[in-house]
């Protein structure tokens, strides 16, 4: 066999670039279970077990070898941003259909690890969302708001059969103490702006009690801190998570200085929903992201304007995964424009001469 | 390190890319460079850079040391002189110190153990000497770049440029040759920069050195400061940070003076010249000393090593015989050059040649064992590792999608083939080995194209020629013809006359004979 050169490697892999993810999500997990309970924790061990099952089905009838592939950690990666991303307590199958198309279409069929066009866990998403929506936006009040929290049990029961052990619906945990639905706080806006209210009305509602939301303030700061992590051990550059929040915080005040009654602001942009998963999770799976340095800027900062403009203006309360997606489209596009100058080509900009 | 002159500089200009990968220098920097055996035979490659030598002796002829005993016709090949004496045994296939462990023609010098020399012509007082004199010196004495590159020195010394850089960053891993080189042989080193600085009508030097070599910087120091007090020379020190690849010209030249070689060009364009530590010193041995390039410096390193140092070693050596004169262990892989962009020996029968500046005998575990390459995830470490900023990931996306049309566009012939993006891969992806398969391809069909494009051109200017001589003899064809037509007609024409004049005869006679009849 013929080795080729360099005959020395740094010590990464795959693997664990993967694994680092995996690490770093587990602020931002635990910050979900605490407030959101135990339909965390089952959203994440179905979408583990139907991500890995469905990426070794496939491999097998792609006659691909299945265990090296396994091990290279990028199922269990999408397993697990496909799993935070689903409200908690939503039927099992939702997670279950969402992980099979997420692995099998968005991903195996495009050729597997590496050549996925479209980030696998968004697709997934964006499935679900589109054809469940109901399910996919009945998302529980964060623990503090809750007028009952579900037992493990009730848990586990309303995930398999959607009803607890006393046979109540998913519904009956969604009342807040006045006896209204709870909805997240981006969904809260979104259907109040409809309604014709102005963010003065809406913001005193006791879902907004801190800077951005109950419960969700929390979980996006335990998914910057993972961010940090990332970035820290090098796992991930800075250029598509920090420009996508500049771009969300620029153009959401931007916004906000033209319409201040009924657009969101940037704080509430950028600490609420899924944003800090999105920036620093989901927009940086560099297989589907723009792959050059400039074009990650431009990238993350086309995700950061279509975030805000469609939560502001689209049909869905959130719109990360809609963004992504949206970028990743243009990610060839956007690389073909972005080559860095190579050593000693000719500067593009022409010389002045005097 | 600011010591108070005006030798030392640090400089502050950077390339893009790079890494750093473990330097394992220490190995075999520690101890003086000592003289290896001659061995029984010595094999010599009738090889310059892949081109062909003709060998100038016979087999069964006695050949003394720095005899030459093969030249090349191309301007790109060097001489080769024997590096002992000896009977020339054989012109045989023998293994080539080469990445693809082919078998190539040498020719093989059995020693007599005499070691006795040719006459040695050295250049007396060389500064007085014209230019030209000291070229042919150095094109007699077969010097060739001893970073790798191994170009003829004298095509390179024949450019006049401002500055002369000497490369002495030796920046891959594990190599100490110029290291040791240059800590015991300063002053030497220093006169063969002034050598060259006379040859090329340079007005100054820069020493580009990496920081992880204080004692040869030290010593440099002291001989250029020492060379300072009987003469006016321009040599500076410029000290670079340990990271490879530093000592790519293109990028040495870039940390030492914060340009760039414009695109398909060479250093002279910015009026530099840039030589190899190793290199130098054979011009000093040539001129100075009078000795062709017979013999060279090679580390010897690794962990089945037991005496790692560095070897002054005659060219043409086998390495095995290297490897049991310092009694080397097993090895588990045997590489020559660095471990960035060296190639693995299969058979150790083959010699060192000018290009060998070390011998890795690697342990276990020592280099990375190849793995089984998982796909790219475009996570981009390779283009921040990219010395020539190029994108290494979407040259490899190219180059295996056979597209070389964009792999051109993507100036895949920018990559120096250093290595740095495959090191850092984490999918374990043998880059390098892609960007020359692409590169080879797209040689092959620019070769093709162009004998294409030559027999085109035959051909047209054949059919052309067909074409223009058929139309020609038509046109004869033609002329003839219508000459006999002319003449022909003319012809006709008398006759005509003839005729008519015949035919009024006749008519006068008949009218004649009709009025005697009527009047009769």
């Amino acid at each position: 066999m013929f080795n080729s050169s360099p005959h020395q490697r740094a010590s990464n892999s795959v693997s664990n670039v993967m694994l680092q993810v995996v690490y770093a999500a587990i602020p931002g997990a635990a910050a979900l279970f605490y407030f959101f309970g135990w339909g965390v924790i089952f959203n994440l061990i179905t979408c583990i077990s139907f991500c890995l099952v469905s990426e070794a089905l496939t491999l097998k009838l792609r006659s691909q070898p299945t265990a090296a592939a396994l091990k290279d950690n990028s199922a269990l990666v999408t397993a697990i941003l496909l799993g935070l991303a689903l409200p908690p307590l939503a039927p099992w199958w939702v997670a279950a259909i969402g992980s099979i198309f997420a692995i099998v279409f968005a991903k195996q069929l495009y050729g597997g690890m590496g050549y996925n066009p479209f980030n696998p866990a968004m697709c997934g998403y964006v499935l679900l969302l589109i054809s469940f929506p109901v399910a996919m936006t009945a998302w529980l009040p964060p623990a503090p708001l809750a007028e009952q929290s579900a037992s493990f049990t009730d848990s586990l029961s309303l995930f398999l059969t959607g009803r607890d052990l006393d046979g109540y619906y998913l519904d009956t945990y969604r009342y807040n103490a006045d006896g209204f639905t709870m909805a997240t706080p981006l969904d809260q806006l979104k259907t109040g702006y409809s309604m014709g209210f102005m963010n003065d009305e809406l913001l005193s509602h006791p879902v907004f009690t801190d800077f951005a939301g109950v419960g969700w303030q929390w979980v996006n700061l335990a998914f910057l801190l993972g961010g940090i992590y990332l970035l820290a051990r090098k796992i991930i550059s800075w250029h598509i998570p920090v420009s996508m929040l500049i771009a969300m915080a620029v153009v959401s005040a931007l916004m906000s200085l033209y319409d201040s009654g009924q657009t969101i602001g940037p704080i509430m942009h950028c600490f609420s929903g899924a944003t800090m998963l999105g920036a620093f999770f989901i927009a940086t799976d560099p297989v589907s992201a723009s792959t050059t340095t400039k074009g990650r800027l431009i990238f993350g900062a086309g995700i950061g304007i279509f975030v805000v403009v469609i939560r502001n203006y689209g049909g869905y309360p959130d719109a990360v995964a809609f963004a992504v997606l949206l970028m990743n489209m243009a990610a060839p596009l956007i690389d073909h424009f972005t080559q860095p100058k190579v050593y000693g080509s000719p500067s593009k900009t022409p010389e002045v001469h005097d | 390190m600011n010591r108070g002159n005006d030798i030392i500089f640090h400089s502050s200009y950077q390339i893009h890319g790079g890494i750093h990968p473990p330097e394992n220098k220490a190995q075999s920097n520690q101890s003086p460079i000592q003289d290896l055996p001659i061995p029984p035979q010595l094999v010599y490659p009738l090889l310059h850079n892949d081109r062909p030598l003709t060998p100038t002796v016979e087999v069964g002829e006695r050949v003394l040391a720095g005899q030459i005993i093969a030249d090349g016709k191309e301007a790109t090949s060097a001489n080769l002189h024997a590096g002992t004496s000896g009977i020339v045994s054989a012109i045989e296939e023998h293994s080539l110190p080469h990445p693809s462990s082919d078998k190539g023609q040498c020719l093989v010098i059995t020693a007599d153990g005499a070691d006795e020399w040719a006459p040695r012509s050295a250049l007396k007082s060389a500064f007085e000497q014209p230019r030209e004199a000291l070229l042919e010196h150095i094109n007699q004495a077969g010097i060739a770049g001893l970073g790798g590159a191994v170009f003829p020195s004298h095509i390179k010394l024949a450019s006049q440029v401002e500055t002369l850089i000497v490369n002495a960053a030796e920046c891959e891993p594990y190599i100490t040759c110029d290291d040791r080189l240059m800590r015991e042989q300063a002053s030497e080193l220093i006169t063969a920069i002034e050598l060259v600085l006379y040859l090329a009508s340079a007005k100054q030097c820069v020493i580009g050195i990496e920081d992880n070599k204080p004692e040869a910087i030290a010593a440099l120091e002291e001989a250029i400061q020492l060379r300072k007090k009987e003469t006016d020379l321009d040599i500076r020190i410029g000290v670079v940070p340990t990271r490879y690849p530093s000592g790519g010209e293109k990028q040495l030249i870039e940390l030492l003076t914060g340009q760039q070689v414009p695109q398909n060009q060479r250093p002279s364009a910015l009026g530099l010249l840039v030589h190899n530590v190793a290199t130098l010193y054979a011009i000093y041995q040539a001129i100075v000393l009078g000795q062709p390039l017979i013999s060279r410096v090679v580390t010897l390193t690794g962990d089945a090593a037991t005496k790692p140092g560095n070897y002054r070693v005659r060219l043409g050596t086998p390495i095995n015989w290297l490897l049991e004169q310092t009694d080397t262990q097993p090895y588990e892989r045997c590489v020559m050059g660095g471990p960035m962009m060296g190639f693995e020996l299969k058979d150790l029968s083959a010699p060192v040649v000018k290009a060998t500046n070390c011998i890795i005998a690697a342990g276990k575990n020592e280099l990375s064992e190849p793995s089984q390459a998982l796909a790219c995830i475009r996570c981009g470490e390779c283009a921040d590792a990219c010395p020539a900023s190029l994108l290494p990931q979407q040259l490899y996306w190219f180059s295996r999608a056979k597209d070389f049309e964009k792999t051109r566009d993507y100036n895949l012939f920018d990559c120096i083939e250093c290595g740095a993006c495959a090191w850092v891969c984490p999918s374990h992806i043998p880059l390098v080995q892609y960007y020359r398969f692409a590169k080879t391809e797209i040689r092959a069909q620019d070769e093709e194209k162009r004998k294409a494009d030559a027999a085109r051109k035959r051909h047209e200017f054949r059919t052309m020629r067909l074409e223009r001589d058929k139309k020609e003899r038509a046109e004869r064809h033609k002329k003839a013809a219508e000459k006999r037509k002319n003449a022909a007609q003319s012809k006709g024409e008398v006759d005509e006359k003839k005729a008519t004049v015949a035919d009024a005869i006749a008519r006068a006679r008949a009218k004649k004979k009709a009025a005697k009849d009527s009047s009769s």
